[in-house]
């Protein structure tokens, strides 16, 4: 074993305290070797361990009928009819992307894509959601120039479309920027594979690119803050070579076919130690590796270095013995690296030798399941009373709410996304039926009438206002914005930004957002099947608001019944789905337009909610919709607007004339929830009516498609009227104007 | 031997990339460049005992057939002992 | 007819062209690797789009050393009929299969959305069902597609007819503001002299069927399957 004492001073430079090391020497009856030692520490990291979250995500709704696996594997699995599944997953690359955003964001695509196609199923769609801080900031600019053009970067070359997501900025989120990929895969039902070692004696193979000293520590990276040294961590970052994961994707999916393939595993945070101890833990066995065998990069690299890089695009798999040829000829042929390095042990250890000596032997146990666990302190932030005391009878109303209006279609937060999504291949595998800028992408399934519906959402102003009811929103608002594209809400996937989870405060909101996701997801029968969690989001002290991201799958029984937000004839009746209440709190309009920040956020109720979705699913289930936009963050006036931009007819316009007893700005921006924008030829008016009071929806004409004019009336009098084309130039080329 | 080889867009070749570090540069306050081209370079390591005409050879095909586009690339390259 | 695919390590695009020739016209279709030679008796071969090779040297620039793109030369030479599409016309610049180079978009970014053609020949076997100034609606995605030619040469191209598509506006106008790359000439794809290889940057496969926005991009297609053999 290896001669390097283990001093006080080299345990806590791994981040593990002096209690965790303890529990190590107790587990293993002995002092650990160097190399142990890093083990441990990458394994009982925040970010493998997810030693402080474990005990709340425990609350989460994670079974169902259409469940096939929940969280635990390296995605979630869901049945979708006909002998298919979807595979999917969201999973964050913060830290990474704030050293080195291009590379940072690029192989979080990496990884995530891995994610799927270890489980059988051949990714068919990306989404990203991110967060920066304002674009007045040069470098913030920096980071999202440099995050866009990663994930393009990445997922362009390999091929699989990114087909939607968000991207909002805040000052929180300066120096701690959130990149959340998900990845969505389709397999067949009964070809679906787990990371998972069986059957004594069967080989180990290592597949993919070589090892090198790349990103060693980048687990624990991501479970501690960042402070001014942060930037010269760059070795850390690793490399992404998309050319390579698409070989070895082409590759894995061949070998796949060959039924030679017992178990998978992607090598991702932690390396070959987690697809190691991981994949012996889940089948009850050992693995037995020998690093000699393990393509090696760099000479002479230390069995700390190989157990701990985090080098990109590997694979390890267990193999039927005696077939073991069959697969290594499949790799050849995609002049990929593979090799034998071990084999399947009867004992639960991790067994790791090189040169004839075992350098570690680690129960598996200790690495996965017995990992320390906490239960941290929790307590409710005093800032919270602060910022829910908003009084709207103190708040005067903007001059000129045009003017407002035109503000908000130049935001940042509310403006096109057209600069980020034409960076992106957004269509490759021609799978793409709704394009980018709808509420929901929708991917097609070739040879089938179904299509699946695919979401992110996450405010997290709201959730800093907010936790529970914030975090409850992003799910109704995942399910609705499903809904509006025509599909059923399936099943989802989350990922938890948060700062330091040994602060108090941060843990109750972390609780608050979990019990909120359980609710509502409980509510409306979607269970959470896998995702992320991700701690330590802050800088020099500088915290992020919690950011709850819900990715949401749907499935569209008929792909014709897709529907989408735009306008589609000038004359076509408008109609308001929902109730508009007097409510501004944590608005993007109060933000934006008097510089608050403050609370309450808007009412949600579970019941009321559902039963908008149930009308609008009943509407475009009868084909009575020409167009479906749920209303979110801007506001009605926001909705409207987007209805109009979203088709391809510049001059497509709406006038509308509301009555109602509230403050003008409420109506326009506010963000009440459940509500929906929907336009349909007047033959239709009396039938939607009729569904929407089955359901108890409000539904109101509130005018009709025009072309040109671009008019908002209120009680009377006009509030907005405009060329809608200049409108639409505001809003398409603010985010370019922003950034050149 | 170590032989190394610039590849260059070709004079008369639009620069996009050029241009644009060049306009950093400009916006840097370095007032000095008055161009900036971009390029590639490629290091290929060769037995030390090849003979230098048959290196030179060796790398002046594989730098026209291969790292050079001649349709818009120009190349130079040298040759270094080890 | 038969289609011949190539897969070359990178190539993405492949399933999609696949998709259209085997499901959307109902033809067959087979891939070809890029390590073999045969072309197994294809009436048509397709070089699809995607990132041969990563597209770390050049655009094109190793994919056109495979042992395939033998076959695809000689199948060229005698009169074969050749679609490369975005990295496929990538490649065929490579090769030499049709004349001028690929440099990156103007503006340095990779672009997806769909732009507009207009149709500028209709004497190639490609463009045989297309009216002369067409417009077609059809999506570009690349991040080198600005299509580079010297004088000399872009006035042959001009000179033998060989110029089939232009990006122009959805009037059919030749603008800057229409065109995605900054290409000489608004070039989007030119066939060689005989008219038997087409390259273009646009992706007809993606715009073949009206659930994706637009099936303009059939005609290409289409047009393959009526043009008699030896047609230019």
């Amino acid at each position: 074993m290896e001669e390097q004492p283990i001093t006080p001073a080299l345990v806590e430079e791994h981040n593990l305290t002096a209690a965790e090391y303890e529990r190590i020497v107790a587990t293993l009856g002995r002092t650990p070797t160097l190399t142990e030692l890093g083990i441990f520490s990458v394994m009982w990291s925040e970010h493998c361990s997810y030693k402080s979250s474990r005990v709340h995500l425990r609350r989460l709704p994670t079974r169902g009928p259409c469940v096939i696996q929940g969280p635990g594997e390296n995605a979630g699995v869901v049945d979708i009819g006909e002998g298919e599944a979807a595979v999917f997953k969201i999973e964050s690359h913060n830290h990474p992307s704030f050293i080195e955003p291009y590379q940072g964001a690029a192989t979080g695509v990496g990884g995530i894509i891995r994610d799927i196609f270890t489980m059988g199923a051949r990714p068919i769609a990306c989404l990203d959601s991110l967060r920066f801080g304002p674009l007045l900031d040069a470098k913030n600019r920096f980071l999202l120039d440099g995050v866009v053009a990663g994930i393009a970067g990445y997922g362009n070359c390999i091929g699989i479309p990114t087909v939607g997501g968000e991207v909002y900025f805040d000052d929180s989120y300066s120096l701690n920027p959130l990149v959340n990929v998900l990845c969505l895969g389709v397999a067949r039902r009964d070809q679906i594979f787990y990371g998972k070692a069986s059957g004594v004696g069967n080989p180990v193979i290592y597949v993919g690119a070589r090892t090198g000293r790349d990103g060693i520590h980048g687990a624990t990276m991501a479970s501690a803050e960042f402070d001014e040294t942060s930037q010269e961590r760059r070795p850390t970052v690793q490399v992404g070579d998309p050319f390579q994961e698409k070989l070895l994707l082409e590759a894995c999916l061949e070998a796949f076919k060959t039924g030679a393939v017992l178990g998978i595993q992607d090598m991702g945070a932690a390396g070959l130690t987690c697809s190691t101890c991981e994949m012996g833990a889940r089948g009850g066995v050992g693995v037995r590796i020998e690093l000699d065998r393990v393509p090696q990069r760099e000479e002479g690299m230390t069995p700390y270095e190989i157990m701990l890089s985090e080098s990109q695009e590997r694979m390890l798999m267990t193999v039927a013995a005696g077939r073991e040829g069959e697969i290594l000829e499949i790799f050849r042929k995609w002049d990929l690296e593979a090799a034998v390095i071990g084999e399947v042990i009867a004992d639960g250890v991790m067994h790791v030798e090189q040169g004839g000596r075992v350098v570690a032997r680690i129960p598996n146990t200790a690495l996965t399941d017995d990992a320390p666990v906490y239960e941290r302190p929790l307590r409710r932030p005093a800032y919270l009373d602060k910022v829910n005391a908003l009084n709207l009878d103190r708040l005067a109303l903007p001059g000129g709410l045009f003017r407002a209006f035109k503000d908000m279609l130049a935001a940042a937060n509310l403006c096109s996304r057209r600069w980020i999504y034409r960076q992106y291949d957004h269509m490759v595998r021609t799978n793409t039926a709704l394009l980018p800028g709808a509420d929901a992408a929708v991917l097609r399934l070739k040879g089938r009438r179904a299509a699946l519906a695919v979401t992110t959402d996450g405010n997290g102003r709201y959730t800093w206002l907010d936790p529970r009811r914030g975090a409850m929103i992003a799910v109704a608002e995942a399910c609705r914005n499903l809904v509006c594209a025509g599909a059923r809400p399936l099943a989802a996937t989350n990922c938890l930004n948060f700062p330091s989870p040994e602060d108090p405060e941060v843990m109750w909101t972390f609780a608050e957002v979990i019990d909120g996701i359980a609710e509502a997801c409980a509510a409306f029968g979607t269970p959470i099947t896998g995702g992320n969690v991700s701690f330590y989001n802050e800088t020099l002290g500088k915290q992020i608001m919690p950011t709850p991201v819900i990715g949401m799958l749907g499935v569209i029984d008929d792909v014709e019944r897709r529907m989408d937000i735009a306008f589609k004839e000038p004359g076509h009746a408008v109609l308001l789905l929902g109730e508009t209440l007097e409510e501004l709190g944590g608005t993007e309009y109060l933000e934006l337009v008097h510089g608050l920040k403050q609370g309450p956020i808007p009412r949600l109720d579970l019941q009321r909610e559902a039963n908008l979705q149930g009308a609008v699913r009943e509407m475009i289930g009868a084909g009575l919709l020409a167009s479906c936009h749920d209303v979110s963050e801007g506001g009605l006036a926001m909705a409207l607007a987007d209805c109009c931009f979203a088709s391809p007819d510049p001059t497509m316009a709406v006038e509308v004339t509301l009555a109602q007893d509230l403050r003008e700005d409420a109506i326009l921006f506010g963000e009440s929830q459940s509500r929906a924008v929907v336009s349909a030829p007047d033959a239709h008016a009396d039938r939607i009516a009729a569904i929407a009071a089955d359901w108890s929806v409000p539904c109101a004409l509130i005018g009709r498609v025009s072309r040109d004019v671009f008019a908002i009336r209120l009680n009377g009098h006009t509030l907005v009227i405009d060329d809608v084309i200049s409108l639409r130039d505001i809003w398409t080329t603010s985010l370019e104007t922003i950034l050149h | 031997m170590r032989a190394k080889v610039y590849v260059t867009l070709k004079r008369g070749v639009l620069d996009p990339q050029g241009k644009t570090v060049q306009r950093a540069v400009k916006s840097l306050g370095f007032k000095e460049v008055l161009e900036v081209r971009q390029g590639k370079y490629f290091e290929l390591a060769l037995p030390d005992d090849v003979a230098a005409d048959r290196a030179r050879q060796v790398v002046e095909e594989i730098a026209r057939t291969v790292l050079t586009n001649t349709v818009i690339e120009d190349f130079r390259f040298e040759l270094e002992e080890a | 007819m038969k289609f011949g695919i190539v897969v070359f390590p990178g190539s993405n695009c492949d399933h999609d062209a696949y998709h259209v020739a085997k499901h959307v016209l109902g033809e067959e279709a087979v891939f070809l690797w890029h390590k073999d030679e045969s072309l197994q008796g294809c009436d048509v071969v397709i070089l699809p789009g995607g990132f041969s090779y990563g597209d770390y040297l050049r655009t094109g620039a190793i994919a056109r050393f495979s042992p395939i793109m033998k076959s695809v030369g000689r199948f060229a030479a005698d009169g074969g009929r050749v679609i490369g599409i975005c990295n496929g016309f990538q490649i065929l610049l490579e090769a030499g299969l049709l004349p001028g180079a690929m440099l990156k978009n103007e503006r340095l970014k990779f672009v997806c959305r769909h732009v507009h053609l207009r149709v500028e020949t209709c004497r190639t076997p490609f463009t045989g069902l297309c009216a002369p100034g067409e417009v077609l609606s059809i999506p570009v995605a690349h991040h080198d597609g600005n299509y580079f030619a010297d004088a000399a040469t872009l006035a042959e191209l001009k000179a033998h007819d060989q110029i089939v598509f232009r990006y122009c506006t959805e009037a059919g106008l030749l603008r800057a503001e229409a065109n995605p790359n900054g290409s000489a000439e608004h070039i989007a794809g030119i066939c060689n002299r005989a008219g038997n290889v087409l390259g273009m940057m646009p992706h007809p496969e993606r715009a073949a069927e009206a659930m994706l926005g637009s099936a303009d991009g059939l005609k290409i297609f289409q047009s393959l399957l009526a043009a008699p053999a030896g047609a230019r």
